[in-house]
């Protein structure tokens, strides 16, 4: 199975962590942020460095530490099956920019139903 | 572009299939997976939407008890493992049907895991092993405005109803299904009927597909035949009736066949079912798990079901569907070509609830398998989907018992429940259905049937018993099918002997 946090970025020679202008340009249209040239060429070596710091963490954390994904040593919280009224949907649609029907108007985006 | 398609049988000769069915069942709780909402089909847009559903920003979502309690019966009702620790994660993409911007599911720590279900197909078994079944939402529904068929295709924008957003969902997933050969497709078909038995007999579930409470995603790939390998996949996205599950595994064996044959590769992306044209298209290119990335849900608390919950759970599972079949066959006296037949029908739990209504097992079994069969046919759709209840047959068939009607008159029944007129009682009084057995009508038949054929009447006359049947086809036609032919008869040889 994989993992579920595993970084793909390559160590660099130097034993630094690097993430390359591609990667950065694919997790950016990912996450439909529109960045030029520039903005690519001045954004990796920073996120390179961010995940650095970030990857010093580990060094902390000996073998023996499982990776922690939750603060609170809690496990089971549930709710019962009882259904709570929600909001009204004009309360549901009051920031909508647009509205349709009594639906959200959202600007088209193509061949990407998940 | 037309794709070029192989012969049934020539993708047999070159290659193997490789199946791989993924089956999402909507739960049937009161409530959503993480929020009090109802989750229930159908209600006015966003009627029934609340912070959480709506991904608001600080809303926090709380998990449903009885949504795990549903996936570990679904879980052990597969013959799986129960972990005994898992989290939920986050799938992030960006599209309007998910608010949040990323879909609450599990990832690398299903629930439920390393199970197996056992398919009957033309009385051969086929155990299908079952890689996970986990938890996650459903997402909104969204409608494309502008463009002629509600796809995205042409449209201008797009409108979103978070109704179902955060419904309860359960991913089914099972492991590359190898050496079905010729009946992949058929068992395919088998896997998802008879998994839909399974949820219904689970109650967890209202399991219909043409509701989409049950959505099945078909991959298939072809190899090289007898190379054991397992070739690259393409995933058919929806496919919404048994039929067509077996329909959209037959179709893309001949297309990946015509692809490979001309030294082609296959290209590993998502297609879409066509339901009208009986064709698969281009979807999109699949996305890698990390273009999800994937990770642990941090508003949630992991779920570590503890084993007497577990074991409690496992006393609550209905008989296992292979012991639950021998029993009704049993029961039901079918020999083991009916069963077979009502099993490839997918009429069985249908046929079950039928009896329960009171029919006996012979006659529900001719309704569903010819009459109602034919007309499911007939429409191109499933017979679970076709419109007529189990209650509604057995009171049909009470009808005929009670000689209100006979089976001719039975089929405009209906006729009349298919257009939605009403109880059968109900039709019948409204079509002037019942079989007339008031002598003075008969007798009025009788006389002009007689007088109409006075060569048939003298050989009866003469003792000619057999001939009373033309006579009795003449009643029967000038009182449109509705005389009580036993009575017809009676009163002929009344008259002429």
């Amino acid at each position: 199975m994989p993992e579920i946090l595993g970084s793909s970025s390559p160590r660099g020679t130097n034993g630094r962590i690097e993430i390359t202008r591609d990667e950065v340009a694919h997790l950016a249209s990912l996450a439909r942020i529109d960045l030029d040239d520039a903005e690519l060429d001045h954004l990796a070596p920073q996120l390179s460095v961010i995940l650095e710091s970030v990857a010093s963490l580990s060094e902390v954390a000996a073998g023996d530490i499982p990776p922690t994904s939750h603060a609170l040593p809690l496990t089971n919280v549930f709710r019962e099956d009882v259904v709570v009224p929600g909001l009204t949907p004009e309360q549901a649609l009051s920031g909508a920019p647009e509205v349709e029907e009594q639906r959200f108007s959202v600007p088209r985006i193509l061949g990407e139903e998940a | 572009m037309t794709d070029t398609l192989v012969a049934f049988d020539d993708v047999l000769a070159s290659y193997d299939p490789a199946l791989g069915l993924e089956v999402h069942v909507e739960l049937n709780t009161n409530t959503k997976m993480f929020c009090g909402c109802p989750a229930v089909f159908g209600g006015e847009p966003n009627t029934q939407v609340c912070p959480t559903c709506l991904g608001l920003p600080g809303a926090m979502p709380v998990v449903n008890a009885k949504a795990i309690e549903s996936a570990i019966r679904i879980g052990l009702a597969l013959n799986c493992e129960i972990a005994e620790w898992c989290r939920f994660a986050r799938k992030n993409y960006f599209y309007p049907d998910m608010p949040k911007n990323f879909q609450t599911s599990q990832y690398d720590e299903p629930i439920a895991f390393d199970g197996w279900m056992d398919v009957e197909v033309d009385g051969e078994t086929f155990r299908v092993e079952i890689e996970r079944a986990h938890m996650e939402e459903d997402t909104g529904k969204s409608l494309h405005v502008g463009g002629s068929t509600g796809r995205i295709h042409g449209a201008d924008h797009s409108l979103v109803d978070y109704n179902r957003a955060g419904i309860p969902l359960i991913e089914i997933v099972t492991k590359p299904i190898q050496g079905a050969g010729e009946k992949a497709p058929a068992v395919a078909r088998a896997y998802v009927s008879q998994l839909r038995d399974l949820i219904v007999a689970l109650g967890v579930s209202e399991a219909r597909m043409d509701q989409g409470n049950l959505r099945a995603d078909v991959n298939l790939s072809l190899a090289p035949k007898g190379s054991g390998v397992l070739g690259t996949r393409t995933e058919t996205k929806n496919v919404n009736s048994f039929r067509s599950v077996e329909r959209a595994v037959r179709y893309e064996m001949q297309r990946h066949a015509g692809i490979l044959d001309e030294g082609g590769s296959i290209l590993q992306e998502t297609r879409h079912w066509h339901e009208d044209t009986g064709i698969t298209t281009s979807g999109r290119e699949k996305s890698d798990a990390e273009d999800y990335r994937y990770f642990p849900e941090p508003d949630l608390v992991p779920v570590a079901p503890s084993r007497e919950w577990v074991e409690q759970l496992r006393g609550t599972l209905p008989e296992n569907p292979t012991q639950k079949r021998a029993r009704l066959q049993a029961d039901w006296g079918y020999t083991d070509l009916e069963m077979r037949d009502v099993i490839a029908s997918g009429s069985i739990g249908l046929i079950e609830e039928t009896v329960a209504a009171g029919a006996t097992p012979q006659a529900a079994r001719k309704w569903w398998l010819s009459e109602l069969g034919r007309r499911a046919n007939d429409a191109g759709v499933d017979i679970t989907d076709l419109g007529v209840t189990p209650a509604q047959v057995a009171a049909v068939q009470a009808l005929v018992d009670g000689g209100t009607l006979n089976d001719k008159l039975a089929r405009q029944v209906f006729d009349g429940l298919l257009a939605g007129e009403g109880t059968p009682e109900e039709i019948v009084a409204a079509r002037g259905l019942a079989i007339v057995s008031d002598d003075g009508a008969l007798s009025a038949a009788v006389d002009n049937a007689i007088a109409a054929n006075p060569d048939v009447a003298d050989k009866i006359r003469d003792g000619k018993v057999a001939a009373a049947g033309a006579l009795i086809g003449e009643v029967m036609k000038e009182m449109r099918g509705q005389a009580d032919a036993g009575r017809v008869r009676e009163l002929i040889l009344e008259k002429l002997t």
